[in-house]
């Protein structure tokens, strides 16, 4: 009932917003329904009851984690839209007033995404998400975001319908004797695991992956990915990356789950290992030598999918790596995208080349973006260190163990391709003006808030924390 | 009634040829509408007749196929068609010669795929699988060798009744699941693509996927 209400409330929000004119009620009805979110999914913390079988919606350890994510998440981006679309309220009315509604459904469906026990509604969930979430990334009306939007839905339709038919082989793998009646309920499948047909069980995984792993952004289904994350305005931008991508991914867990129940795991490790270093290779590839910084910032998101799809294909302690990677990446890369906006707003230019100064003309987000980079590239205090380090071991102990030196290998290749471009950003070329800084503390507040997270995770993983995280690899037979 | 079944999949699968081969925009269109009618009367023959079937999910999801396969989304595409003033050619990357060729090798895919993936439930018709698979690998081709985005849109919807057909399969064991399907039919024809080209042809004074190339590396 609770859960219900979690995605009706914002959803009904979503279509009083649309009635409203006037930015600032627009703004308040934001914060409101975010604030309100996420003290409802801290008070969910504290039940842990069984799902029973057939229940449509139902929180699991991994569902809270990734529902906990979006929560936060939205928050800090909803904190983050108030000085910026007040700024923007004055140039660009175009998509303003679709703008609050829109981020109100797509919470609405990412939330649904983590609450749905049935895999029909996660499937119909995730779809949703792509719907509410095209109009924001059409919010500038320029010609590039109408591309990157077009290239979205297409892409992403396309994968939701390979993700449907996935859904329907699960279907026909349930209509044995043995585990007829389980539908699509996930817990009745997980039980019926061992009786369902393995051949169609095994169809059923290789299109929820293609379907759900090109919204997650796998190589090589991810080519919507840069161009919309980098159109998309940077809360947009943080909320697609931070939350959207886990949301996917965690449809691919799903999947996971009932073939690791059906004794069939290693089928599935393989592919997501060579997806997984598919896209590490590709990501890495792509940015050295990037120009547009909210590009890199997008292919920095595709590698860490990569590092995830690793940690689950790899098995055993690195799963635990792999879904801490997911809570790690998902605070420091939406801080970025907030901090990369601050910057866009400052420069008017997303072309690294034509970017110089930062740290003078905006001394917060300059420091902040800076200790973020090295944070993005895994040196330690911080949390994505000891995630990444989590797998690394966990590779180099495996059977296969040269994995772990190709793994570092391309991860140190992504950091240098990274720093390469952001660093000379940073530092000053002397001829421009220190000017008085116009940054509004909210805009530098909302990374900060994001980075000590990390910061926090790198120092020390809190206890209800990992006992989730342990638990919900242990779904996945880590 | 179940011997109508194989006709109407054979309907589906002989359309698709028909799309690959058509150069003209506006038979394209058509054929897609047409074949959204023929998928409507699939549910029917094969599950109406069916001793403890639900006929209200199945007479649901029959007349969602027709309204908006067969009625809404083409009305749609007509109308960005004359918006934008688009040439009522095709506009294939490839020719259409090879296209045919391809698509004829796909069908060819298709049973070969569906001959390996034994169903473990009895389904009234054999050509299901093998129709669902030939169509939604031709949808693929469409999407891959066409320029315009109408035609793409329509690639997507020939992948859509790929998976429609093999949806079938279910609808009398898992109605939910299909009926899902047909809501999201309703969100992807009317809400998305409605409005994603409504813009495209606002801005751009032909629709040229060709011509979206400005993001790249």
């Amino acid at each position: 009932m609770m859960l219900a209400l979690l995605v009706i409330f914002p959803a009904s929000m979503g279509v009083i917003a649309l009635k409203t004119r006037n930015v600032r009620v627009a703004l308040a009805m934001l914060l409101g329904v975010s604030a309100a979110h996420l003290c409802v999914t801290l008070s969910l913390w504290a039940k842990d009851a069984a799902i029973p079988p057939g229940a449509v919606l139902g929180l699991d350890v991994a569902g809270i984690i990734f529902l906990s994510i979006t929560s936060v998440l939205f928050l800090v981006a909803a904190v983050y839209c108030v000085p910026y679309l007040l700024a923007q309220a004055h140039e660009e009315p175009g998509g303003l007033h679709l703008f609050v509604p829109c981020l109100l459904w797509f919470l609405a469906a990412m939330t649904l995404v983590t609450v749905a026990q049935n895999l029909a509604m996660l499937w119909a969930a995730i779809e949703a998400t792509t719907l509410a979430s095209a109009p924001l990334i059409y919010f500038h009306r320029r010609k590039e975001a109408l591309e990157a939007t077009w290239k979205y839905l297409m892409i992403c339709s396309v994968g939701i319908a390979l993700a449907l038919l996935g859904t329907f082989f699960l279907g026909v793998a349930a209509t044995v004797p043995l585990a007829r009646g389980s539908g699509l309920s996930l817990p009745a499948l997980i039980q019926a695991a061992p009786h369902l047909s393995r051949r169609w069980l095994e169809g059923a995984f290789v299109f929820a992956l293609v379907g759900y792993g090109t919204k997650m952004g796998l190589a090589p289904l991810h080519t919507w990915l840069p161009d919309a994350h980098s159109q998309a305005p940077a809360p947009v931008s943080a909320l697609l990356s931070g939350a959207l991508l886990n949301c996917a991914f965690l449809g691919i867990f799903r999947f996971f789950q009932i073939l690791a129940a059906s004794g069939n795991g290693a089928f599935a490790r393989t592919l997501l290992l060579l997806l997984g270093f598919t896209s590490l290779g590709v990501a890495a590839a792509l940015m050295v030598r990037q120009r547009d910084y909210k590009r890199l910032l997008a292919y920095s998101s595709i590698e860490n999918m990569g590092v995830i799809a690793i940690g689950v294909g790899l098995g055993g302690p690195a799963v635990f790596g792999a879904l801490l990677h997911a809570v790690n990446h998902s605070l420091c890369k939406a801080g970025l995208f907030l901090l990369s906006g601050n910057v866009l707003r400052e420069f008017g230019t997303a072309s690294a080349g034509d970017v110089r100064g930062v740290l003078r003309r905006l001394p917060g987000s300059g420091m902040l973006l800076m200790t973020l980079l090295f944070a993005l590239g895994g040196t330690p205090p911080f949390g994505l260190f000891v995630s990444e380090f989590t797998i690394f071991a966990a590779a180099i102990r495996g059977t296969q163990a040269w994995l772990g030196p190709l793994f570092a290998a391309l991860l140190a290749i992504a950091f240098l391709g990274t720093a390469s471009v952001l660093l000379p950003m940073l530092q000053a070329d002397g001829s421009s003006v220190s000017e008085s800084d116009r940054e509004p503390w909210l805009s530098v507040a909302t990374p900060l808030v994001l980075g000590l997270a990390v910061l926090i995770l790198g120092l020390y993983v809190p206890a209800f924390l990992s006992d989730r995280l342990h638990r919900a690899a242990m779904l996945l037979g880590g | 009634m179940k011997g109508y079944a194989d006709l109407l999949v054979l309907t589906a699968v002989l359309l698709d040829l028909y799309m690959v081969a058509t150069s003209r925009l506006g038979a394209c269109v058509r054929a897609s509408a047409l074949q959204g009618v023929v998928l409507a009367g699939l549910p029917l023959v094969l599950w109406a007749s069916e001793p403890g079937a639900q006929l209200a999910p199945i007479l649901a999801m029959s007349v969602g196929a027709l309204v908006i396969k067969g009625f809404l989304i083409p009305r749609l595409l007509f109308g960005a068609i004359r918006q934008a003033g688009v040439r009522r050619e095709v506009e294939p990357f490839v020719s259409l010669h090879l296209s045919i060729f391809s698509a004829a090798l796909l069908v060819g895919v298709a049973f070969w795929l569906a001959s390996a993936l034994a169903l473990p439930i009895p389904v009234a018709s054999s050509l299901i699988v093998p129709g669902a698979l030939a169509t939604l690998l031709i949808g693929f081709l469409l999407l891959m060798t066409r320029k315009k985005a109408v035609t793409q849109v329509i690639g997507y919807i020939v992948i859509e009744n790929g998976v429609f057909i093999f949806g079938q399969v279910l609808a009398g064991q898992i109605p939910f699941a299909v009926e899902l399907g047909i809501l999201l039919d309703i969100f992807v024809g009317v809400f998305v693509f409605g409005i994603a080209i409504y813009h495209i042809s606002d801005e751009f004074d032909h629709i040229d996927v060709a011509e979206l190339t400005s993001l790249r590396d």
